[in-house]
């Protein structure tokens, strides 16, 4: 099974090709957008693989949490691709990938998902164990119990977080980033499974919804229409 | 050249848009698509660009397959995909851009980064009744305000343009101001045909200032006083009132903007005047138009009523035409939007 996983949900984007298990990984330029860097390191890496689009039985993207505008140029780019040649899309949480990159078993991950807050879950076994937040450092959920392997940016970017989790956390990685590594590992056995997405239907995971006050919203406020 | 069939995907603002345009025997749009988001947009009170973009990624391929179906064509004969990559609201473009420049890549087609304005301006070549190069052109509509001089595809000379605000965004500010929900142009053009002739005389902005620009913000702040005036006086408006209001207000903008597009063209020496985007659409702008322009042998050409506001089928047109022209295309890949892009950038 070939499949193609791309993952821009951050500033460090990459790309991997899963050919039966195995994986080529590339990572996109740093520095420049990923809408410039994208799709020609995509093409490259498709030919240094010796594959054309029609090679490839799905394609998986980094859904989400991270950047609104990364998270759809992977989705936006991967509808386009597949669109072309009829192929199904599997979309991947990004805190997911990111537990499964860290090895850990029982594993915290805090994406910094700027002003202020950080995109939270807990996953045990590669679990999700309740919904993907956006938190404040301060009212983050806490563990009820330790052995916890922390990871993300969200741990530098907020000390008082660290400072919460310090009881509960044996391990730290707070340098790991989303990858399209973890993205293909953990979509290949999806797409085996039939469970993927018509790109139609594929659309990032934002987790923070709340983007826009209605003008019903603003009046009882006592704002302005 | 032999024959093109180019896709178009607009996404600059609240309007998704896909079309197919082929120049086999004179060019022809194939099939057209849209979704508007106005509705989604309403509850806020104006676009949200954020949730402009993210209903955008939704939309794009059901669009796309609508439009392949109702034209019979698949997507193998796709020559070129051309898309708006500015002007307009970053993350917006963005989408559009991504998803054309990958449904190119991987059909192995290369694809045209069109100018916004572009599509507006060449609009009317949709139409049945088409204007030929060269024409004057106001571009009218809730971002821009310009009077263009056009001798072909791609040369555009800008000859005036708002100041402040775009004729379509003070019919809409305005509107707030009467009280009425957003969108508000087309409600507020509703209500002015209620309205009395001359009951409120409103400030012509820069009428006679000698050159083709445009002023639109001071209008806004005269109906504003008006209201005020009225309200301190006995209460708050009665219906009659603000329709007095609102025809005072689109007779002030539309006798500047008819007034200031026969001078562009009587200056120019030309005999046509092409009238594109959304406010090219207020019936009043077009009756004042049509029968001043008929007095001094200028003919106007409007596009068909849906491509006034923001859609695919221009952007198809716009991109096949630069095709036909010979301009480069770019191989698909690498993209970059340009949200803020001034139409004279294009020309060089």
């Amino acid at each position: 099974m070939n499949l193609l996983a791309i993952e821009t949900s951050t500033d460090v984007g990459s790309i991997a090709l899963w050919r039966d298990g195995e994986v080529l990984l590339r990572a996109c330029p740093t520095g420049v957008s990923h809408s410039e860097t994208l799709l020609p390191l995509i093409s490259a890496t498709m030919a240094e693989a010796g594959l054309g689009f029609a090679d490839l039985q799905g394609i998986a993207f980094g859904a989400g949490p991270g950047s609104f505008t990364g998270l759809r140029v992977a989705c936006g780019v991967a509808q386009g691709l597949a669109f072309a040649h009829d192929l199904p899309l599997i979309p991947v949480g990004t805190l997911d990938a990111m537990a499964l990159g860290s090895g850990g078993e029982r594993v915290i991950v805090a994406l910094d998902a700027r002003m202020g807050e950080v995109y939270f879950g807990y996953f045990e076994s590669g679990v999700a164990l309740g919904l993907v937040g956006v938190y404040a450092p301060a009212v983050a959920p806490l563990p009820e119990f330790g052995g916890w392997l922390a990871c993300g940016n969200g741990l530098v970017a907020y000390p008082a977080l660290h400072e919460r989790l310090a009881p509960f956390v044996s391990a730290w990685m707070p340098e790991l980033m989303p990858s399209a590594q973890a993205v293909a590992r953990l979509a290949a056995p999806r797409l085996a499974r039939g469970e993927w997405v018509d790109p139609a239907d594929a659309v990032p995971l934002y987790v923070r919804d709340k983007v826009a006050k209605t003008v019903a919203e603003r009046l009882a406020e006592g704002g302005k229409a | 050249m032999p024959p093109m069939l180019v896709l178009g995907i607009e996404s600059s603002c609240d309007e998704t848009g896909v079309a197919l345009y082929s120049t086999a025997a004179g060019g022809a749009l194939l099939a057209h698509a849209l979704h508007t988001q106005v509705v989604m947009h309403q509850a806020y009170g104006g676009v949200v660009p954020e949730l402009a973009s993210r209903d955008h990624i939704r939309r794009a391929v059901p669009l796309l397959r609508k439009v392949l179906a109702d034209s019979g064509c698949s997507l193998r004969e796709i020559d070129a995909v051309a898309y708006t990559q500015g002007p307009g609201l970053a993350g917006a473009l963005l989408v559009g851009a991504a998803f054309a420049e990958a449904l190119a890549t991987s059909l192995g087609v290369p694809t045209v980064p069109v100018h916004h304005l572009e599509g507006h301006l060449l609009s009317p070549l949709l139409s049945s009744r088409p204007p030929c190069f060269p024409f004057i052109a106001l571009l009218v509509s809730g971002g821009h305000s310009q009077l263009m001089h056009v001798t072909g595809v791609g040369h555009y000379e800008l000859l005036g343009e708002t100041l402040d605000d775009a004729a379509g965004e003070a019919f809409d500010k305005t509107a707030k101001l009467l009280g009425l929900a957003y969108p508000g142009g087309p409600a507020l053009a509703a209500l002015a045909e209620h309205g009395r002739p001359d009951r409120v005389k409103l400030p012509r902005p820069m009428l006679h200032s000698g050159d083709l620009d445009f002023s639109f913000s001071g209008l806004k702040t005269a109906v504003l006083t008006r209201v005020r005036e009225s309200i301190a006086s006995g209460g708050p408006l009665d219906e009659q009132q603000r329709a007095d209001i609102a025809r005072g207000f689109q007779d002030a903008i539309v006798e500047v903007l008819v007034k200031k597009s026969l001078r562009a063209v009587k200056d120019s020496g030309l005999k046509q005047l092409v009238v594109a985007g959304g406010v090219g659409a207020n019936r009043e702008l077009r009756r004042q138009l049509d029968a001043r322009a008929a007095k001094s042998k200028i003919a106007v050409f409007y596009p068909e009523l849906e491509f006034c506001t923001d859609n695919g089928a221009m952007i198809a047109l716009a991109g096949a035409l630069r095709l036909q022209c010979g301009a480069a295309t770019k191989p698909a890949g690498a993209f970059a939007v340009r949200p803020r892009w001034p139409l004279a950038d294009l020309l060089a």
